[in-house]
């Protein structure tokens, strides 16, 4: 009788006792384990997905804009036109190269030497000539000059001023420094000068600077360090030695001065990436600047961009020539694809006995819904390239392939659409007369088409990104022309990603973003087309 | 001739067939056309059916056999200058016949391809016309023997009903042919190979370097060459080291997703993430290649590098974790159907025996799902290794017979792809390989999903 108080406690020890409250808290805090662990596998999908996006977001987002120049060019009789003066003729052969050479140079009429006229004359792009050329065949009106012609800089000239060649820092001087001219050089003395180099956190100047305590010893701004400018009186200069309270530099801009030595009011600029680093020299920055400066250069949409084809030069290449053998490529494989996919649905959902040539056939579309892409590319170059001897890089190839491939889906997406149609349909229709073919083709067929259409859209989809395949039947071809026909050489979206990839350029690296944006706003579009159908004509019996 | 054209000329040809036999019927029984058999619509159909059948099936032999008939002709009028090429140089020599006729020939030709080149020509216009003739004579008579035989009693419908009939099934035949195609296709080139190459050394070798066999110099002075250089194992290894890193990161998210889910997502949660996983399946491939090669790779050789570490620039982790991300929706909505077809009933009798939810989970939600899982990871690593343009963009190509995934290494896919993209002549051991990979691949891909049915119809305890 003297336990009958303990009993009560002692079942109480087994649920609320220590070693069970601490039992329940370690299953408590393993299910919250459990629960932020399979939480975390979504969010390391989404934000998977964040960092993929924005990456080709922000990496493709400048292509969509270009720098064009606006130079004064010179077309007249001399330039554009011939003996007989101008015609359209003479538009056709005139020596557009040499008219847009003279317009850059005459921006800068003190550039002399070879090389340093190829750089400047390099500032536009080698496709500026042809783009002109087009422009005056297209609407010679345009001579007259009313209307001025925008022409594309060169890539790195773009680049740069889209801020993606280096950064840059900039001084203004806060006491005035003395300038003297003295064979071609300039000598800049001032402690001022120091004092604002100073400022400068650039880790190469600093240690430069402490090693040679104060530039006593003088140190040479070669192509390895970063550059300085020096901008007074409208002319620029690079800054080449650093010495003891002065410093000898070079014009890239001519610097006049009224009186030799001058006191001046300047300003520096730390370009901190050095020369031998970009593919942008500090002579093109400067004559940049001085074409931005002159109000000549304008940013604007890269029509470009969506007007060409293939190009080896990166502001002339655009995408135009993808999108329409994409578009050619899924014209065979929708008209190929859609209707041969819904008439094996109907028929092995609807009149195939239940024997063993179905259950093949059904193992055999279950299975090739899960044969590799490229094994059909395969099949494409075996049987369709060596076999039929069709043309290479044609989109007609190119859709029977991807048609081949997306036919399993479409069957697979048909047969549940027309299964979900309910049998009272068929009964209705057969109680009054209809024969079986009827049913299907006047009554279950109709209403089963928006699930077969959703389905139709999402095989297209799958179409339009794959590439494997493609590469198989040499859709890969470098293509400039736009394709006119299903048995032109032609490339499409996703194979010109791929190929865009492999080209060393930026220029090239933000296009392919660019491009890669352009497939995803189709995707999203297709896929967004398949949602509202569903939501609009499903029906749920 | 455009294709519009004829396209257009075919609908035109069909609507006034159709029409015709409308037409005819209907004035046969002078306007009353409820004493036909079957309604007018259908005879219309039937003379429709006699007329462009046989044309169509002319129209088949015409695709399937004109170039060889062409080829036939142009040997044939060649004559003697021809036969004595072995056969090798009569492919080439009607190659750049064909090719010149396309406009799309490039280089130096010989004197006898330009002959053939013509002869090609004039026997392409000569076969053409031939089967021209022969669809016209056949739709001609096809439409006569129509136009005869309908009458009001026509059981045009039955007629019409049969043919749609016969036009789906073959439809559904289309299935069986592509499966046969590829077969066919892959075996009859695989054999091709092994004529350079004995299998077991292409199997069991470990050295893989086919971009060495320097073809020219005659097959047997490269045949011990080619024992040596296409040895497999390195590519097939590649291959497992790659999709078991993608398998690695794929399954316990993409599980893990499922099962957040199906079992624990309130709806808002929902809503948002089931797009998401959808989104992550439809990007292209090669995006995601794009995005391994320019942005991971980078930044694991970076990260790398701070640790001391050499990572190639083009490892095996970098296209195989992407890889992962890639198939991560697969294995997610596989399982989530799986983990959603155990029935409601075993989760409240566990929660009734007083487990958490989790428990729950790890001990009866998953042990019923098992075989459905499995059979998902299946078709999950099978999709990994079939995988093509993440590797080729940020795989390597050079076949190292390695399992550290920080070096880089190539698979089969990558290796189909360099093979077959380059120039080379079609027959040579090099590029014939590449079929030879893929019947491997494929005979690889479809045994995995083959398992994966099994597992799931063998094990798959059946509830209700």
């Amino acid at each position: 009788m003297t336990d009958f108080s303990n009993q009560p406690e002692s079942a109480n020890t087994i649920h609320t006792g220590v070693a069970a409250r601490r039992r329940l808290k370690a299953r408590y805090r393993s299910e919250w384990i459990f629960k932020t662990l399979s939480f975390s596998a979504i969010g390391v999908s989404i934000a998977f997905l964040l960092f993929l996006f924005t990456t080709i977001f922000v990496q493709g987002w400048p292509a969509f804009t270009y720098n064009f120049v606006q130079l004064p060019l010179e077309l007249n009789e001399t330039t554009i036109g011939n003996q007989n003066g101008i015609s359209p003729e003479s538009i056709h052969n005139a020596d557009y190269d040499a008219i847009v050479r003279t317009a850059i140079r005459a921006q800068f009429p003190q550039v002399s030497g070879r090389s340093a006229k190829r750089a400047l004359s390099g500032l536009v792009s080698p496709g500026a000539p042809v783009l002109l050329r087009e422009a005056l065949i297209e609407d010679p009106e345009q001579l007259n000059g009313q209307k001025p012609l925008s022409l594309p800089l060169s890539d790195f000239a773009d680049l740069y001023l889209k801020g993606q060649i280096s950064h840059s820092e900039y001084r203004t001087g806060t006491a005035p420094v003395n300038i003297e001219a003295s064979s071609g050089n300039f000598q800049i003395s001032g402690t001022a000068l120091l004092s604002a180099l100073k400022n400068f956190t650039n880790p190469a100047l600093q240690g430069a600077q402490q090693e040679n305590s104060a530039f006593n010893a003088g140190i040479a701004l070669d192509r390895d360090m970063p550059s300085i400018l020096f901008y007074a009186n409208g002319g620029v200069l690079k800054l080449e030695t650093l010495g003891p309270g002065f410093a000898s530099a070079r014009a890239l801009l001519p610097l006049t001065l009224t009186k030799n030595p001058e006191v001046v009011d300047w300003q520096i600029r730390l370009i901190e990436v050095p020369e031998a680093n970009r593919n942008f020299s500090d002579q093109e920055i400067v004559w940049t600047d001085a074409l931005v400066e002159r109000q000549l250069v304008q940013s604007q949409f890269n029509t470009l961009f969506f007007t060409k084809g293939a190009s080896r030069e990166p502001e002339m290449a655009g995408i135009l020539g993808a999108v329409v053998g994409t578009a050619l490529t899924l014209i065979v494989t929708l008209s190929l694809s859609f209707p041969l996919g819904v008439a094996a649905a109907v028929y092995l959902e609807e009149f195939a006995p239940r024997n063993r040539w179905t259950a093949l056939v059904e193992v055999n579309i279950n299975n090739l819904a899960a044969v590799p892409s490229i094994v059909f590319g395969l099949l494409g170059l075996a049987v369709f390239l060596t076999f039929f001897g069709m043309p290479r890089s044609a989109p007609l190839v190119g859709g029977m392939v991807l048609a081949l491939m997306t036919l399993p889906t479409i069957i697979i997406a048909s047969r549940a659409a027309l299964r979900a149609v309910p049998p009272s349909i068929r009964e209705a229709a057969l109680g009054i007369g209809a024969s079986k073919m009827q049913v299907v083709l006047h009554h279950v067929l109709p209403l089963a088409m928006p699930g077969i259409l959703t389905g139709t859209i999402i095989g297209m989809a799958q179409a339009l990104g794959e590439t494997a395949p493609l590469l198989m039947i040499g859709m890969v071809a470098f293509v400039v022309d736009i394709p006119g026909g299903f048995t032109d050489p032609a490339t499409v979206l996703p194979v010109q990603i791929f190929m865009w990839a492999d080209f060393p350029e930026p220029a090239f690296q933000q296009r392919t973003s660019a491009a890669i944006m352009v497939l995803l706003a189709f995707l999203v579009a297709m896929n967004a087309l398949a949602v509202v159908l569903r939501k609009q004509f499903e029906r749920r019996w | 001739m455009s294709i519009w054209l004829t396209i257009s000329a075919l609908i035109a040809v069909s609507g006034a067939l159709y029409f015709t036999g409308r037409a005819r019927v209907r004035a046969l029984v002078r306007g009353e056309v409820a004493s036909l058999h079957s309604k007018q619509e259908y005879h219309g159909a039937y003379l429709l059916i006699f007329g462009c059948a046989p044309a169509a099936l002319i129209g088949m032999l015409w695709v399937a056999f004109s170039g060889t008939i062409t080829e036939h002709f142009v040997a044939g009028q060649l004559g003697a200058e021809f036969d004595v090429l072995g056969t090798d140089q009569r492919a080439i020599i009607l190659e750049t016949a064909r090719e010149q006729m396309s406009g799309t020939v490039f280089g130096q030709i010989t004197s006898l391809a330009e002959k053939a080149a013509a002869i090609y020509r004039e026997g392409t216009r000569l076969v053409n016309s031939f089967f021209l003739v022969l669809a016209l004579l056949g739709f001609s008579l096809g439409t006569i023997m129509g136009w005869r035989r309908i009458t009001p009693q026509l059981r045009a419908r039955q007629f019409v009903e049969k043919a749609v009939l016969y036009l789906l099934m073959a439809a559904s035949g289309i299935a069986i042919l592509t499966t046969l195609g590829i077969v066919f296709s892959l075996v009859f080139e695989t054999l091709q190979f092994f004529r350079f190459v004995s299998v077991s050394d292409f199997l069991f070798g470990t050295h893989w370097s086919p971009q060495s066999a320097f073809e020219g110099a005659g097959a047997e002075a490269t045949a011990a060459r080619n024992a040596q250089i296409f040895g497999a194992v390195p590519v097939f290894a590649g291959t497992l080291l790659i999709s078991a890193i993608a398998i690695s990161v794929a399954a316990p998210i993409g599980l893990l997703a499922a099962i957040y889910l199906s079992d624990y997502a309130p709806a808002r949660v929902r809503v948002v993430a089931k797009p998401v996983m959808e989104l992550l399946a439809g990007i292209p491939t090669v995006v995601y290649g794009f995005f391994a090669a320019l942005t991971v790779a980078p930044f694991f050789r970076k990260s790398g590098e701070s640790f001391g570490l050499t990572v190639s620039s083009e490892s095996a982790l970098a296209a195989g974790i992407i890889l992962g991300v890639m198939i991560i929706p697969f294995v997610s909505s596989l399982s989530d159907d799986v983990i959603n077809a155990v029935p409601e009933s075993l989760r409240d009798g566990s929660a009734a025996l007083g487990a958490t939810k989790s428990e729950t989970i790890r001990k009866v939600v998953l042990p019923a799902a098992l075989p459905g899982i499995v059979s998902a990871l299946m078709l999950a690593i099978s999709r990994a290794i079939g995988e093509t343009m993440i590797v080729v963009m940020a795989a390597g190509l050079a076949a190292n017979l390695t399992i550290n995934p920080l070096e880089a290494v190539t698979t089969v896919t990558v290796q189909i792809v360099t093979l077959l993209t380059g120039d080379s002549a079609f027959d040579s051991a090099k590029t014939l390989s590449a079929f030879a990979l893929a019947l491997v691949l494929f005979l690889v891909t479809l045994t995995l999903n083959v398992i994966a049915l099994q597992v799931v119809k063998k094990y798959q305890e059946q509830y209700d």
